[in-house]
């Protein structure tokens, strides 16, 4: 019995020590990868649930999952192919190609579908494809949310702001945080400026970016760059002597 | 000290001996093989990303079935001995039972490095593969591109492969693995059978990987009654995070850990190990034989 005791003080005094290491690697790992910035309890939630479940075979499912998505894109089936995108991203919130993809498949593959959808009236396919747009948007709002630090998320919102829903302000704001992250595309920047560029109040905002831009010299001085350059010369009534010359 | 070393020893490598003539050890590597192996040809199916597929399955593979090796191994060793009267005769012996349960646990350990070894091979025979294939198609598609070009894309092939953020995930498993056998150990020191040790086990491993749930629920003092905050308590005093040791995820996606990261989490392990270790050994010295 003695020795029953003094092991159980033991462990009693190793069990502080315990929540302290749990704690700093908890607050290390999220630290690394950036997770629960912006991320609803409800979401939180499920991806526990599901860690729990499944332990360390989760990535496998969700693998798994993915193929048996990709044969539903090739059936054409969205809302199976959806209802998988779901269960993958639930499963794998930090692997942003899942994001990626699957806000692709919705807002241009099942969009595009639905658009030339000619079994349903032009009304009804529109609102249907906008829908898979919304849904679309919603994946890479909720990939950045839980990846806050991964350009590729932004940029790809970005273009479906831009392309999709022809929203410049939020195509060019998404342009924008993508340029300030670590491994972001190159023409992040020039593109945020693009967009900027055709939101109607932003004019001397969006001249002054495409000109620091221009200033830059050689690599920036591309032909759409220039051609909206001028356009805000032209908006802004730039006096000549201030506009840039013909190269 | 030397003579009871060797008695752990002796009783370490009988034990290892016991284990790899059961069945169900063979039957679970060779389920762990044939997913590693499978892997490759689903990452073919899946149209991106063939390394995240083929190291996510490789990962997962040999994460469950080492685990479920570690809790199945651990579970039979004392209920077995007892049933056979196997114990009686070893105890007989001037063996004490801290070499006894000492023994055992280090004959299950070097079972689970043996499978760890096998499977991680195939792992990195597979990812290797992987890489050169991809390599192959890569030099062709770019044969017009200058060497340097050319070198760096093979780097970057053979870094999205086989790197050593790999091995640490593959470390990682062995000590989420090694704290599975040292509580299984401590459960079947007081349970009567082994199909009683592998149920709570499971429960554990559930339980284990919400603790860090738990924990963080216990420490931000939500409002709650004092006996859920008394629950919660327990569970986060008792079950260790085995999601800790979880970093599959983090490896797939190409963040690197760093070392003192790395350094934390077997810190952690070991202070399981031991502490779990350690209370088996009280609760077997209890136990009336």
């Amino acid at each position: 019995m003695k020795t029953f005791a003094l092991l159980l003080l033991i462990l009693a005094a190793v069990a502080p020590l315990k929540l302290k290491m749990e704690t700093d690697i908890g607050a290390n790992r999220d630290s690394t990868t950036h997770i629960r910035h912006a991320i609803d309890l409800r979401e939180r939630v499920g991806q526990t649930a599901f860690i729990a479940i499944l332990g360390g075979f989760r990535s496998v499912v969700a693998d798994f999952l993915f193929i048996d998505g990709h044969f539903a894109w090739e059936r054409v089936d969205w809302p199976h192919l959806l209802m998988r995108l779901r269960q993958v991203t639930m499963l794998q919130p930090q692997m942003t190609m899942f994001w990626d993809v699957a806000a692709w498949h919705m807002a241009w593959n099942a969009g595009t579908a639905a658009l030339n959808d000619s079994s349903q009236p032009p009304l009804a396919r529109k609102r249907l494809q906008h829908e898979y747009v919304e849904i679309g948007r919603d994946f890479l709002e909720r990939g950045v949310a839980n990846n806050p630090q991964n350009p590729q998320l932004y940029e790809a919102l970005a273009r479906l702001y831009r392309d999709k829903l022809h929203d410049h302000a939020r195509a060019s704001e998404n342009f924008l945080k993508a340029s300030r992250l670590p491994g972001c595309a190159a023409y992040d920047e020039r593109f945020s400026a693009y967009e900027l560029s055709y939101c109607e109040g932003h004019e001397r905002e969006a001249y002054d970016r495409l000109r620091t831009l221009f200033q830059r010299g050689g690599k920036e001085r591309l032909p759409t760059l220039i051609v909206r350059l001028r356009a805000m010369e032209e908006q802004l009534h730039i006096p000549p002597e201030e506009r840039i010359r013909p190269e | 000290m030397n003579a009871s070393l060797r008695r752990i020893r002796a009783i370490a490598s009988t034990t290892l001996l016991e284990l790899t003539r059961l069945r169900v050890f063979y039957v679970l590597i060779l389920f762990a093989l044939v997913l590693i192996i499978s892997s490759t040809f689903l990452a073919r199916i899946s149209f991106q990303q063939e390394f995240q597929v083929t190291k996510d399955i490789s990962l997962g593979a040999i994460n469950f079935f080492l685990s479920l090796l570690a809790i199945v191994a651990t579970a039979q060793l004392l209920p077995r001995d007892m049933e056979d009267r196997v114990v009686y005769s070893v105890l007989a012996k001037p063996v004490s039972r801290f070499d006894y349960v000492i023994g055992k646990f280090f004959g299950v350990i070097a079972l689970l490095i043996i499978s760890l070894v096998a499977m991680s091979l195939l792992c990195f025979i597979v990812l290797h593969f992987r890489a050169e294939a991809a390599l192959h198609d890569a030099n062709q598609q770019m044969s017009q591109l200058a060497s340097p070009q050319l070198s760096s894309g093979g780097q970057a092939i053979h870094g999205a492969g086989l790197n050593s953020d790999l091995v640490v995930a593959l470390s990682l498993i062995l000590a989420k693995c090694v704290i599975l056998a040292a509580v299984t150990l401590c459960i079947s020191a007081f349970a009567t059978s082994t199909i009683f040790t592998i149920s709570a086990m499971a429960m554990v491993y559930l339980v284990g990987n919400l603790e860090g749930v738990v924990r963080d629920y216990w420490l931000q003092e939500h409002p709650a009654g004092w006996l859920a905050r008394a629950f919660l308590a327990f569970v986060a005093f008792v079950f260790p995070d085995l999601q800790a040791f979880d970093i599959s995820d983090l490896v797939t996606s190409g963040i690197s850990t760093t070392g003192p990261f790395l350094a934390k989490l077997l810190g952690l392990a070991a202070i399981y190990a031991v502490s779990y270790l350690l209370l088996a050994i009280a609760i077997f010295y209890q136990r009336e034989l």
